[in-house]
């Protein structure tokens, strides 16, 4: 499979570690949420046949965490952000 | 012996002579010929035995699609077994041998499976290894195993090397015969960048096995011409001996080229194989069509082969695999066959034309029976053909004599790489064969013989249409030339897959020795869906993958049901075409290159030493450092630790992960990712902290130290300074990126010594440039230091127990760093101790390591549970309350001994109550880590223990089931603090 890195522009996916579902980045606050939310984060994960956001991590390239949207049925690559920027979006800022 | 066999004409060099052996006997043969054209032009055509009922068996075809001829080639360390005599290029000296038979080919002891058929039909494995269960492994397995397999490995490391490439192109076309060459040809002149690749070494395809005409040439000169041209193109790139072997993601194909294969040996500095991965915009496949034969009664002899291979071994390669021949087919090419072979000089004595009445179209056949709507029932001959038997349309019955039978039952189209992602092929009845459904590989599209297109003009025409359209789609401008002129003839075939009842053997897969009696009980066993006839029978399992025979083992299963082909179906393919050597995808991955090797900076020192070495992931480290007169290992780290913890001694940790962390954030940052807290930390000290995964077990544990307000240096174990690194980056882009925080992994950037024992700060105070005193650099104190000037840091920590430092200098000091400890620590009979003594002295002081931190266990359970703080939010403290993980109960670490201390330990020995039987239900924990203290004089031990800590001071059983018989010790449980549990050792 082939990345489009939005810095490096096209990358081959052996440059990439693989981590999983991008709703991982939608972690609980250890402050406030219980055992049970956390639970749920971690452990209840849908598992499409289709579209899916997931997080890759360009460990043999420029360390950038980043949210891959592909087809698992054909690997066809959608889109690929910044994990940082999706990040932001979500209203992880100062 | 003579080439008996060999005809005039053909495409081999008749200039040169080329010397082979098959079984330890001589042959001839001429550059050109493949080992199986040379043997049948010696008069050979007996070359191997079945799998399954050692059946002789000759080549059933002329190519990579060859179930029967499976050879070993080569000798010595170079032996390869299964490899096909239909591609393998004859060279001088070849030897060879057959397979699969004992004693010879011709008297092959197992022939007697023949004889005893009828027990080893389809599911045979199945229904007899059943019973009794405790034959499985005793004796099913290895008869099995003896029995299974055709060719052997030589054993021998392999002597040549394997090779790994890329390459880049607009378009690669798969398959150089009339559509290959003919979509080449059109994109090259356009200007496209082109690979072109085929698996044979002549490039041609079907046309070096044609007599017909192309562009007003012989078939094979147009072909020729069109190579040379393509050869002259700059942007065009020719791979011969290269089988594209697989459609993967986003355009990538893999390609096996042969480099070597065709020469007794690699040349210097070649490698045998290299495997590609080529990278194209576009792809077309232009793979062609495999004939496939029809199934009747001992239909498997040596001599009975497909139709288009006969001519081929006429027409190509100038042999004649028989002398007097027939022709059994149920389609037009098929006469094709006869046509050539009589022109060829061979007696042609019958064409068998299964069409009751073969259209008026078909080509005439001056001097030749064409017996219309006759069938061929029969053959009769024991190590290769004599005579077949066949059923004229009025019933008759007739046998003739032949000691060759060319067979056709029409041609499939290669779909195979487009079916590689999941499409499926669809049945097209105009040519009575599946031809790709929609939906292959993005980027890739079928043309000529391989999309359906089965004449020449449909071929040439068929490769110029799908390179027009990817020009088109490049954007690279192209017009369509004038196709040069060849023949066109329709398909005419009715369809016809096996002659009889069923009741008889008639051969569908050659190589498994799967028959229409097998389709038969599979049908009869229920397993009618395509996948489980598959795997009922073995059809199409075999090294050949069944290209001659899945589509005849579809199409007696749908009569059987009464569907049609198309809905029975067929199976996907999957990659690859044709089989590829491990060695070819290992390529220069194996013996030391498997992986790099990480060399420490003390690395050329303790060689020097003499030191033993051992493999830490990719780090190659200390191991211990043997002296003279010491022969057992343990002489030597019990010498190590002894010394250490009675002066000094210095270990390299340069491999353990090293992280500086900085910004404004970088406290807040720790806080998160350790259990316990960070920023409350001073500057200029270190602290021991432990990670938690989110599941709340404990990922990894190491000292951090604060160099400033805002920059930490973190240590992570050696094993994870990878995965630690890249969970901080986890953390920081994906979970936190509000925090200003910056990490770099600097664990090459500094060599690293722990210097440990009751002089370690003696011999550091004569390097360092700084006062080092116990006031002015205190236990846990980190910093800046200069050695002679040079930048280094000081760590105040000990993993040993003993009062201890790491010192760590830019990594190109290193080496010098050594030499200096070593020198300056003579007056103080400095030692190097390597890791077996770091995991002695770990032990005895109680600290975790691998062996417990082991992915299952949680802070609580290594005694470190009230290390997790709940005033903040860090990474893994929530789920690490979860109910099962905070049991009283539970796993916690303690220490063991044996009761007598002469007796042994044995790390994974289970624990258990004194008289309770050694079954599961009453297991207490397991030892961890084991080793002997010479502290102590005798074995000790870490382990998990349910309820540990109220079980201190109690005895209990270490039992090791492993052993044969199963052997224990007593035990008495202390705590995991063998040596100065209040750590007075360590303050100084």
């Amino acid at each position: 499979m082939i990345i489009p890195h939005p810095l490096l522009g096209p990358r081959d996916a052996q440059e990439f570690v693989y981590l999983g579902d991008a709703s991982l980045m939608n972690r609980p606050d250890g402050m406030t949420a219980g055992i049970e939310a956390f639970h749920d984060w971690l452990y209840q994960r849908d598992n499409p046949a289709g579209i899916h956001r997931e997080l890759w991590y360009h460990e043999q390239g420029d360390r950038s965490w980043l949210v891959v949207t592909r087809n698992t049925l054909t690997h066809e690559i959608l889109g690929a952000e910044l994990a940082r920027d999706v990040a932001r979006a979500m209203g992880r800022t100062k | 012996m003579t080439q008996t066999h060999r005809l005039a004409g053909g495409q081999i060099d008749r200039s040169r002579t080329l010397r082979f052996s098959f079984d330890g006997l001589p042959y001839l043969g001429h550059p050109g010929d493949t080992l199986a054209s040379a043997l049948l032009a010696n008069g050979v055509r007996l070359m191997g035995r079945s799998f399954k009922y050692h059946r002789p068996r000759g080549p059933l075809s002329a190519g990579s699609e060859e179930p029967n001829a499976l050879v070993e080639l080569r000798g010595g360390a170079r032996r390869e077994p299964n490899t096909r005599a239909t591609v393998v290029e004859l060279f001088d000296g070849l030897e060879a041998a057959s397979q699969n038979r004992w004693p010879s080919l011709r008297l092959d002891a197992l022939a007697i499976n023949d004889r005893l058929s009828s027990f080893f039909a389809a599911g045979f494995y199945y229904k007899t290894f059943m019973w009794p269960a405790a034959f499985w492994e005793k004796v099913y397995e290895p008869l099995i195993r003896h029995a299974a397999g055709l060719g052997s490995l030589s054993g021998a490391e392999d002597p040549d090397s394997y090779d790994k490439g890329f390459r880049h192109c607009d378009l690669l076309v798969i398959g150089a015969g009339p559509a290959g060459l003919m979509a080449a040809l059109t994109a090259g002149r356009a200007g496209a960048r082109v690979i072109l690749a085929d698996e044979d070494f002549r490039m041609g395809g079907r046309l070096n096995a044609e007599t017909f005409a192309v562009g007003g040439m012989a078939g094979a000169d147009w072909a020729a011409a069109a190579v040379a041209e393509l050869g002259a193109l700059p942007n065009v790139r020719l791979m011969t001996r290269t089988t594209v072997f697989g459609a993967f993601d986003d355009g990538i194909f893999g390609a096996l080229e042969r480099v070597s294969d065709h020469l007794p040996e690699p040349l210097p500095g070649r490698p045998r194989q290299t495997l590609w991965r080529i990278y194209a915009r576009r792809a077309i496949l232009a793979a062609g069509a495999t004939e496939r034969p029809i199934a009747f009664e001992n239909n498997d002899r040596p001599g009975i082969m497909l139709a288009g291979s006969l001519r081929a071994y006429a027409n190509r390669w100038g042999v004649a695999a028989g002398s007097r021949v027939a022709i059994f087919t149920n389609n037009a090419d098929g006469l094709r066959s006869a046509i050539d072979l009589q022109a060829a000089g061979v007696e042609v004595a019958a064409v068998i034309d299964a069409r009751p009445d073969a259209p008026p179209d078909a080509p005439p056949l001056p001097g030749i029976r064409h017996l219309r709507g006759a069938e061929v029932i029969d053959s009769a001959g024991r190590l290769g053909l004599r005579a077949v038997t066949l059923r004229h349309a009025n019933g008759r019955t007739e046998v003739l004599r032949v000691d060759a039978l060319g067979v056709s039952g029409g041609w499939n189209p290669n779909v195979n790489i487009t079916s590689h992602h999941g499409s499926r092929p669809v049945w097209d009845p105009a040519i009575a064969a599946f031809v790709p459904g929609a939906g292959g590989p993005r980027g890739l599209v079928a043309a000529g013989a391989a999309a359906g297109a089965l004449s020449t003009h449909g071929a040439l025409a068929g490769g110029q249409a799908a390179a027009l359209a990817v020009l088109g789609d490049l954007g690279l401008g192209a017009r369509a030339e004038a196709l040069p002129e060849a023949e066109d003839a329709p398909v005419s075939i009715v369809p016809k897959w096996h002659v009889g009842d069923g009741r008889g053997r008639a051969w569908i897969d050659q190589q498994n020795d799967v028959t229409v009696k097998d389709v038969v009980l599979a049908h009869q066993e229920n397993f009618t869906s395509a996948e489980h006839l598959k795997r009922y029978t073995t059809l199409g399992m075999a090294t050949d993958q069944g290209k001659t025979g899945n589509v005849i083992g579809l199409a007696v299963m749908a009569e059987l049901t009464g569907r049609t082909i198309a809905e029975t179906g067929t199976t996907v393919y999957r990659p690859p075409y044709t089989p590829v050597a491990l060695g070819a995808l290992a390529g220069r991955s194996r013996g030391p290159e498997f992986k790099p090797v990480r060399r420490t900076p003390s690395h050329v020192w303790a060689a020097e030493q003499g030191a033993v070495f051992v493999e830490v992931g990719m780090w190659l480290r200390t191991q211990w450092v043997p002296r003279p007169g010491e022969t057992h290992w343990r002489e030597s780290v019990d010498r190590e630790v002894l010394a250490t913890r009675r002066s000094v001694g210095i270990c390299d940790v340069t491999t353990l992960g090293k992280i500086d962390i900085q910004g404004t954030d970088a406290g807040a940052f720790l806080d998160r990712i350790y259990c316990n807290t960070f920023s409350t930390l001073p500057i200029g000290k270190c602290r021991y902290g432990l990670m938690l995964r989110e599941d709340g077990m404990v990922f990894d544990d190491g000292t951090t130290a604060r160099m400033g307000e805002h920059e930490f240096v973190m240590t992570t174990t050696t094993a994870n300074a990878v995965t630690v690194f890249r969970h901080l980056e986890y953390c920081r882009q994906v979970l936190w990126p509000e925090m200003d925080v910056q990490i770099i992994s600097t664990t090459e950037a500094w060599a690293q010594f722990s210097v440990a024992g009751p002089n370690a700060r003696r011999l550091l105070a004569r390097i360092v440039d700084q006062d080092i005193s116990d006031a002015a650099f205190p236990y846990m104190a980190a910093g800046e230091v200069t050695i002679g000037g040079l930048r280094a840091r000081l760590f105040r920590i000990s993993f040993s127990g003993e009062e201890g430092y790491e010192i760590a200098v830019p990594a190109r000091y290193g080496d010098a760093l050594i030499r200096r400890l070593m020198a300056e620590g003579r007056d103080f009979d400095a030692v190097v101790y390597g890791t077996e003594a770091l995991g002695v002295m770990r032990v005895e002081k109680g600290h975790v390591a691998g062996n417990e931190i082991n992915g299952q266990s949680s802070a609580l359970n290594m005694g470190l549970g009230r290390m997790v703080s709940r005033k903040k939010d860090a990474i893994g403290v929530v789920l690490s309350q979860r109910e099962g993980m905070v049991d009283p109960g539970g796993y916690r670490l303690v220490g063991v001994r044996p009761v007598d201390p002469a007796g042994r330990l044995v790390a994974g020995s289970h624990l258990l109550e004194q008289g309770a039987a050694a079954v599961i239900a009453n297991d207490l924990g397991w030892l961890t880590s084991k080793v002997f203290s010479p502290h102590l004089g005798s074995d000790i031990a870490l382990a998990y223990l349910r309820g540990g800590e109220g079980r201190i001071g109690q005895r209990l059983r270490a039992v090791n089931l492993l052993a044969r018989p199963a052997t224990e010790t007593l035990v008495e449980i202390t705590s995991p603090h063998f040596l100065d549990p209040e750590g007075e050792r360590l303050r100084g």
